[in-house]
């Protein structure tokens, strides 16, 4: 995407991009490698989404039509595993990459081989976790929290799946060591802490927290394994272990990781709504503040998923009230950016649009998740599609509208041409349409009482589940809009200025569209 | 904008439909039948209203916002971008709400978790799949599993319409029968993988965990039949282990338990009666027809969901039983399969689960369908010879 050439430079650049293909294999810059991340999380959630629709068919209609029980617990299994691991990280893992140097001033990361091998773990990573799904006994089908004992009970996948967990764990790991340390040494000059983006210092957060709990995930599939191949009993009460310290060593890293694919949305929404607003950040200092807060709650709050598992009284007072807590910062938050959009001047191009989408049913799923930390109405609410309803509504309005944003945001600067505003809106309409079609009526039969993770289901949630689906559907085929606007903006459109965005601010809209190949080799002066 | 509109339209329209069909009632909580279940239906209802107000004032002022302060509208920017009056202000009127919410909420959970001076307990033991129930004041324990024509229904292109049946998948074989007005603590374990107990309608929800034993409590106030589902994954057939409780006045339940408890009414597949309600059973003679017919419906019941109603398994999870060299192998080491089950596997052992001829039936079964041709048959005796 970013073939410019020197001409826009100002001074000597003659490195280019190499020509050819082993330009992707061989590149650590950090355009090529953003781009490199956002093409492969774009691959991974149509397979992911292609996984969620077998999952909507099946459940159209009361009764099992179309796929074994197993192999759709598999699939339940599989579309999160893809669509967190291999889809919203690497998405924001990219835009990170993409940005996060123009955003400080910097020239490229700072460890740019490490980068390339970051990415090109990953496309080996899933090819790994996918290929159990052709394997004799299907893929992992114990759910994505792999829970033992069921998840000891599969085949031999389990052993590939946790390969592949490891491998995208040091993916993360790896990419996350950079972004720090690039954060704390590529800084143009001037740019202080204080001055950095929000979207720079959400990502910082996040790289934090990847590090401090990756490992313990690491931790938890190894003791998995060894489970089941070495004869160990970390997790069999047979032979003096617990089954439930697994959720617990697996939460730790669990609740995090919830904040880990929500944090760089709020930075990126930070970014898009002063923007289109045309005015700055209310209260930037508290955004700053609230982010670390819920890093810091996020360590403290992991048992919440587990309050059926029989936990002592002041064990469950204290992550009740602990997760209630969480509601605070959060709320902050969201008041800040209707704060910073009252008394704008705003106009609704779509990367706003789903800006606001993001604020509104994020706003929605935070809501249901306040309802969700109140542990008596949680013990009814825990394991049915009330709780796939809630996430659902912070990660695809929250984390996957917020990587749309970003892209219609900023692939302007990628491209050097703007997206088509008109399909873009389409996109946006129809999605969100579908979206809530698809997710709302969920709220409805979990309350009522339909368990997640069933392949079947009594007659008296078969109304919703139709409506559902056919929203499953809507919204999954109208993701081939955005494609289809991505690539028409990637060949050629109407070309973008340097700054792009009228009410722009930021070192990125200092550079021409599409951005050089090599930008602020010389530190810009920072105001 | 016409087509998005268009699509507006058609959507909600859709979604409206439903709605109108849709029985309005089976969209939120049920209240319950104890004092537990009310407190927690008042407290969900009580914070669903809390965060319709938030909900509702938060969009008001952004949307109130967006249509006011649009630059088509010719608005023009402030350019103010801090206070902290404000952000004290909502920092602190939320913590207050917060605090407003948990009080209740404490005193719930603090309730919950009273087991104390139960009148009734009964055992509770997940299995993959079905329930295990356990009187123990008396010496009533029973297995309860889908019914069966429920269970045809809903293999992979049964041909037969599931919506024919009324509660479909929420009918047993074996009902969990329960005093009315009685403090009945539950105790929770497994014997395979994680399961959880779940009837809404009691606010009952708690992981039956292997090797471990989980506690909880209802209070039933009024008699009916009340349904539930596992609620916790525990493999291929977690959607169809339903649970359903019956609560009678006392007279009837202490009839119920007095008619039970000399014959239980599932003497073939109870656990502690196993042996003794084999009477005449373990001792006599089996011909093979008589072996076969048996052995079919307890294969059915008992092995198909995972090695499938053909004996085929399913490659890499379930083995086959047509062919397996277990089933055509000697029958002592067959017999060990089915009796102690394989350890680290998903094979459970049904010395507990299955009675002498039961076992003896399946087994001989196992050996002479499917295409195996093994011939020789095993006589519940010898099932019993190994208790």
């Amino acid at each position: 995407m970013s073939t410019a050439t020197a001409d826009h430079h100002d001074h000597d650049d003659h490195h280019g991009p190499a020509p050819g293909l082993m330009r992707w294999v061989y590149t650590t810059n950090h355009k090529d490698i953003g781009t490199l991340y956002l093409l492969f999380a774009l691959v991974m959630f149509f397979i992911g989404g292609g996984m969620a629709l077998i999952i909507r068919a099946e459940l159209f209609q009361p009764g099992l039509q179309i796929v074994d029980p197993l192999f759709f617990n598999s699939m339940t299994t599989m579309h999160a595993l893809v669509m967190i691991f291999g889809v919203v990280m690497p998405a924001f893992v990219g835009l990170a990459n993409w940005m996060i140097p123009m955003m400080i001033g910097g020239p490229d990361m700072a460890l740019p081989r490490l980068n390339n091998w970051s990415f090109w773990i990953m496309p080996f990573a899933f090819a790994v976790l996918l290929s159990t799904l052709f394997m004799e006994g299907g893929g992992p089908a114990g759910g994505w929290t792999l829970y033992a004992p069921l998840s000891l009970q599969g085949g031999d996948n389990l052993a590939f799946v946790i390969f592949a967990i490891h491998f995208m764990g040091i993916s993360s790991v790896m990419g996350s060591i950079n972004i720090v340390a690039t954060i704390f040494n590529m800084r143009a000059p001037g740019m202080t802490l204080m001055k950095m983006p929000l979207f720079v210092w959400t990502w910082l957060i996040t790289a934090y927290l990847l590090i401090a709990v990756i490992p313990v995930l690491a931790g938890a599939v190894t003791m998995l394994l060894t489970d089941r191949y070495f004869d160990t009993s970390f997790f069999s009460a047979a032979g003096g272990g617990d089954p439930v310290m697994f959720q617990h060593i697996f939460w730790f890293f669990g609740h995090p990781e919830v904040y880990i694919l929500i944090l760089p949305a709020f930075g990126i929404i930070s970014s898009i709504i002063p923007t289109f607003a045309r005015k700055p950040l209310f209260g930037y200092a508290s955004m700053v503040y609230a982010t670390a807060s819920i890093a810091f709650l996020s360590f403290i709050v992991w048992a919440h998923h587990m309050f059926t598992v029989g936990m002592p009284l002041a064990g469950e007072m204290f992550f009740m009230f602990a997760t209630m807590m969480i509601s605070v910062p959060t709320g902050v938050k969201v008041f800040n950016w209707i704060a910073t959009m009252w008394r704008g001047s705003m106009t609704f191009e779509t990367p706003m649009l789903f800006a606001i989408g993001f604020l509104v049913m994020f706003t929605i799923g935070g809501l249901s998740g306040l309802m969700l930390a109140i542990t008596p109405a949680d013990i009814q609410y825990h394991d049915t599609y009330f709780v796939v309803a809630h996430f659902h509504y912070v990660l695809v309005p929250g984390a996957i509208y917020s990587i749309m944003a970003a892209t219609y945001y900023w692939i302007p600067k990628w491209t050097g041409n703007m997206y088509d505003e008109k399909w873009g809106k389409i996109h946006f309409w129809v999605s969100t349409v579908f979206l809530n079609v698809l997710f709302f009526p969920m709220h409805f039969v979990g309350l009522a009482g339909m368990p997640r993770r069933i392949p079947d289901y009594s007659m008296q949630f078969a109304d919703w589940n139709a409506v559902a689906t056919i929203g499953a559907f809507g919204f999954g085929f109208s993701q081939l809009i955005f494609v289809y606007v991505v690539y028409k903006c990637i060949k050629g459109g109407e070309k973008a200025t340097t700054e792009v965005w009228e009410g722009a601010d930021g070192l990125e809209w200092t550079v021409p569209s599409p951005a050089p190949y090599h930008t602020f080799e010389t530190p810009p002066a920072i105001r | 904008m016409s087509i998005v509109l268009r699509w507006l339209v058609t959507a909600y329209a859709l979604l409206f439909c439903s709605l109108s069909l849709a029985a309005i009632g089976d969209i939120n909580m049920p209240v319950g039948v104890t004092p537990i279940s009310k407190e927690v239906y008042g407290l969900h209802m009580m914070i669903f209203w809390i965060c319709c107000v938030i909900g509702v004032l938060v969009f008001a002022v952004m949307f109130y916002s967006m249509f006011k302060h649009r630059k088509s509208k010719g608005a023009k920017a402030a350019d103010f971008h801090e206070s902290t009056v404000v952000e004290i202000i909502w920092t602190a009127v939320p913590l207050v709400i917060l605090i407003a919410m948990a009080i209740p909420a404490a005193k719930t959970l603090i309730a919950m978790e009273d087991t104390s001076d139960a009148d009734v307990t009964i055992k509770v033991t997940g299995y993959q799949w079905k329930w295990h129930y356990e009187y123990l004041d008396s010496e009533i324990s029973f297995f309860s599993s889908l019914d069966a024509d429920h269970n045809a229904a809903r293999q992979v292109g049964s041909g037969i319409d599931v919506s024919q049946f009324d509660n479909y998948l929420k009918e047993v074989d074996n009902e969990l029968v329960l005093p009315v007005g009685k403090k009945i603590r539950f105790l929770h374990t497994a014997s395979d993988v994680i399961h959880s107990w779940w009837v809404p309608a009691l606010a009952v929800k708690k992981d039956a965990i292997p090797g471990f034993i989980n506690e909880n409590w209802a209070l039933i106030e009024e008699p009916g039949v009340y349904r539930g589902k596992c609620a916790e994954l525990c493999g291929r057939d977690h959607g169809f282990m339903p649970i359903v409780v019956r609560a009678v006045p006392e007279e009837e339940y202490e009839q119920w338990v007095a008619e039970m408890s000399p014959a239980p009414m599932v003497a073939e597949t109870s656990e502690d009666s196993a042996p003794a309600a084999a009477d005449g059973d373990a001792e006599r003679e089996w011909a093979l027809a008589e072996l076969m017919e048996k052995g079919e419906s307890v294969y059915n019941t008992s092995c198909a969901a995972c090695h499938q109603a053909n004996g085929q398994g399913l490659p890499g999870a379930f083995p086959a039983i047509a062919g397996s060299p277990v089933a055509t192998g000697p029958v002592d080491a067959h017999i060990n399969v089915i009796y102690a089950g394989v350890s680290g596997t998903a094979m459970a052992a049904f010395a507990n689960q299955l009675s002498d001829s039961d076992m003896a039936a399946v087994i001989t079964y196992q050996r002479n369908a499917f295409g195996n041709t093994v011939g020789d048959l095993v006589q519940p005796s010898a099932i019993k010879a190994l208790r």
